[in-house]
């Protein structure tokens, strides 16, 4: 599955080009961060990551195989919930696997608990507060074993207390041995959780670096813009 | 939820077992027997002697006539004499006995302005009608009624289709009378259903006891020849209750509107 | 009085209501009784049967995809409007001991009153079913699909998300059962005592003109819709208040 090789991929969704002509090489371990100004396109790439869909040109090299063969898993940044328990919502997501019953409910109240919601197991998931939510959306990814993790910008509405409860699971999914790819445009949670880091504007992938080499100094003059917060004002003076 | 679910079937399975309990003769008959009280009155002393639950279809009496062909019921009491007569003919049933009768009135407005009174007989009367232009209410549903009446159209020499005031409800006694009434209108019915109605506004009976406007009714088993399944001694007991003198005493003791309305009639 | 002391009130009215008119009918008549029980018992049958066979068919639909399922689609929200004596005609063919299943000998019985009526409300909680779980699928499609559900374990966990919603459809589908006459009275014959429900007995007195008799049983026909509606009211405020 990995080496993760992706060269010229190109992306019209509605007409407007986001993605246009992006190259990328991933490996198999740590936390990749994704980072980007609005509509630079990071949930559009996660989302031809996990085939939801295709793709305008380019290709993606799974390990040298055109799919993966690996397990996937995503969150999105509103998570769906049914209008079921907070077990069912993490359980029902095993049963594509060859579990038991009882494996499969002893996998989902052990991750309920990393997770810390071990205590609202019974209650109604969609009565969870924002942060909860994504708890639990990472608790049913979690559970699933994969070996790759995409998160769309998963603290995007959450209060910083949350933020952090969030983060520290993302920390846990990496130690486990999934590879976690993440979008984000919160600058002090890439410097937190990024082991490297993916720049993305104009289309492109404008820098990939160790995220202590690229926190130290970007090469890029877009990635600078950036880091200053200066981007979106200059995209929009230029054009 | 599977344990639940199996004792639901298992009380619907009760609640049809206790209906089929005794044994039980499906009649097709006609609306004027039923909606005159006559079965309410008959059905319980039949079921006290034999021991037999009558279910009685009320429709009209060619309506009654194709379920026997279909063998959907397992006897008919109908009144319409010539197709009674070919439907047994045809091999559709057993025989056909004489039970009673009764006869037809001639319904109109009070104030009778076409001079229905008046008429020498009742073909004259439909000529009046006729002429003046007035409104008619057919049931047009093929029934015993609805076949004297073209007879009697026949006889007068008129053909109502050609008259403009001429309405065809195909509906039973009932829903024709309640036209009449609210219309104003001339109509054919039974003396028990017209006895038995309640809602008669200022209609009332213009005509009666013309030779014509007898209306005899005949019981039929379904012959079971052609289809196999019916109840045959169930529907032979039917019949001969009816026209034996306990059945027949039955019938002239019948009472609508204090008057006695079906005249028994079965030969010995 | 905030709402939900309110809505009790409603409710507590009616049910007060309700009794009183049908003790009132316990003095008056047996047999008005028997013909308000079978009707009851026609159309709940008739709507369990249309209930476990049409919601996993709509469920079924709203998340396949095939060729011709478009009109598919478009007929089953047609046959919502089907006639009711249009199915009485269907079922009495098929039953008259001349047709196809006469064997069985179900014509003018409560079965074959059963039978056409959940003929009638199968089409409308499968049409009803379809729409609402197409519109929640929706939402969970991408998830699913990346989570790798299959269609029928997609259909289960469909069914039982939007089981608040599918009740109320379920519900709209015993009020036309309940307050067709087409279909019954064409497979039932309105015979006394046995196959004669509100509506026949409606039609008939009407027809004989005792006209006060069928107030009376329109009444009650409508208080029973009427109460059936406000427990689908009651019922989808408070799944959404406890269960959002």
């Amino acid at each position: 599955m990995f080496p993760l090789r992706i060269s010229g991929l190109c992306c019209q969704p509605n007409g407007r080009t986001v993605l246009d002509g992006l190259d990328l090489e991933l490996s198999g371990e740590g936390i990749s961060v994704i980072l980007g100004a609005n509509g630079s396109g990071k949930t559009l790439l996660l989302r031809l990551l996990a085939g939801l869909l295709p793709a305008d040109g380019g290709t993606i090299r799974w390990g040298g195989a055109a799919r993966p063969d690996g397990r996937l898993a995503m969150v999105f940044q509103q998570p769906m919930m049914l209008r079921l328990s907070v077990h069912a919502n993490v359980e029902f997501a095993l049963h594509p696997q060859a579990l038991s019953a009882a494996e499969r409910n002893a996998r989902t109240n052990h991750v309920l608990a990393r997770v810390g919601l071990a205590h609202r197991t019974g209650d109604c998931a969609r009565l969870l507060s924002g942060g909860e939510r994504q708890r639990l959306a990472l608790a049913r990814a979690w559970a699933m074993r994969p070996r790759l993790l995409l998160l769309d910008e998963p603290t995007a509405s959450l209060d910083p207390s949350a933020t952090e409860a969030v983060e520290r699971i993302i920390r846990e999914i990496r130690t486990d041995g999934a590879k976690v790819l993440m979008s984000t445009h919160n600058l002090g949670q890439a410097t937190r959780l990024a082991d490297d880091v993916v720049f993305l504007a104009d289309g492109r992938v404008q820098e990939h670096e160790s995220a202590q080499r690229f926190f130290a100094r970007p090469q890029s003059a877009a990635a600078r813009a950036f880091m200053q917060g200066e981007l979106p004002w200059r995209i929009a003076f230029e054009h | 939820m599977a344990h639940r679910f199996r004792a639901l079937i298992a009380v619907l399975g009760l609640l049809f077992g206790a209906a089929q309990a005794g044994e039980t003769l499906l009649v097709a008959s006609t609306t004027s027997t039923e909606q005159s009280g006559l079965f309410g009155w008959l059905l319980p002393k039949f079921e006290q002697a034999t021991g037999i639950k009558v279910r009685v279809v009320a429709v009209g009496t060619g309506q009654a006539l194709d379920i026997g062909r279909r063998g959907d019921a397992d006897a008919l009491l109908v009144h319409d004499r010539a197709a009674e007569e070919s439907f047994v003919a045809e091999g559709f049933g057993s025989y056909r006995k004489d039970v009673m009768y009764n006869d037809f009135v001639l319904i109109g407005p009070r104030s009778d302005a076409a001079g229905v009174r008046a008429a020498a007989n009742a073909s004259g009367a439909l000529r009046a009608i006729a002429r003046s232009g007035l409104p008619f209410v057919s049931r047009g549903d093929r029934s015993g009624t609805h076949t004297a009446e073209l007879r009697l159209w026949k006889e007068s020499g008129v053909d109502p289709k050609t008259l403009a005031g001429y309405k065809e409800t195909g509906s039973g006694m009932g829903p024709t009378l309640n036209m009449a009434a609210a219309t104003g209108a001339y109509t054919l019915s039974d003396r028990a259903t017209w006895f038995a109605f309640r809602n008669r506004r200022d209609l009332d009976v213009l005509r009666a006891g013309d030779p014509l406007l007898f209306n005899p009714y005949g019981v039929i088993p379904v012959n079971p020849a052609r289809h196999p399944h019916v109840k045959k001694e169930a529907a032979e007991r039917f019949a001969q209750w009816l026209t034996a003198p306990t059945g027949q005493q039955a019938i002239a003791s019948f009472r609508a509107d204090g008057q006695q309305v079906f005249f028994p009639n079965a030969r010995k | 009085m905030n709402m939900r002391q309110r809505n009790s009130a409603w409710l507590i009215a009616l049910t007060v209501c309700g009794s009183a008119g049908y003790v009132l009918l316990a003095d008056c008549d047996p047999r008005l009784l028997e013909i308000v029980g079978l009707s009851l018992f026609v159309s709940l049958s008739a709507l369990c049967i249309g209930a476990l066979l049409g919601l996993p068919l709509g469920a079924w639909l709203a998340v396949s995809r095939f060729p011709g399922r478009t009109a598919l689609v478009v007929a089953l929200n047609a046959l919502m409007g089907l006639p009711s004596v249009v199915v009485g005609v269907l079922v009495y063919l098929a039953l008259s001991r001349s047709g196809p299943l006469g064997s069985f000998g179900l014509l003018y019985s409560p079965t074959a009153m059963v039978i056409a009526q959940s003929a009638l409300v199968l089409p409308l909680i499968a049409a009803v079913a379809r729409q609402i779980i197409e519109d929640a699928w929706q939402e969970y499609a991408p998830e699913f699909s990346l989570i790798g559900i299959g269609r029928l374990h997609a259909v289960g966990l469909l069914l039982a998300d939007c089981r608040f919603s599918l009740t109320v459809a379920t519900l709209a589908g015993l009020g036309r059962a309940m307050s067709e006459v087409g279909a019954v009275m064409i497979v039932g014959g309105n015979i006394e005592g046995y196959t004669r429900v509100m509506t026949t007995a409606i039609a008939l007195e009407t027809s004989k003109g005792d006209l006060a008799l069928s107030i009376l049983l329109g009444c009650i026909l409508m208080t029973i819709i009427l109460g059936l509606n406000v427990i689908a009211h009651a019922l989808r405020t408070w799944a959404s208040r406890r269960y959002g």
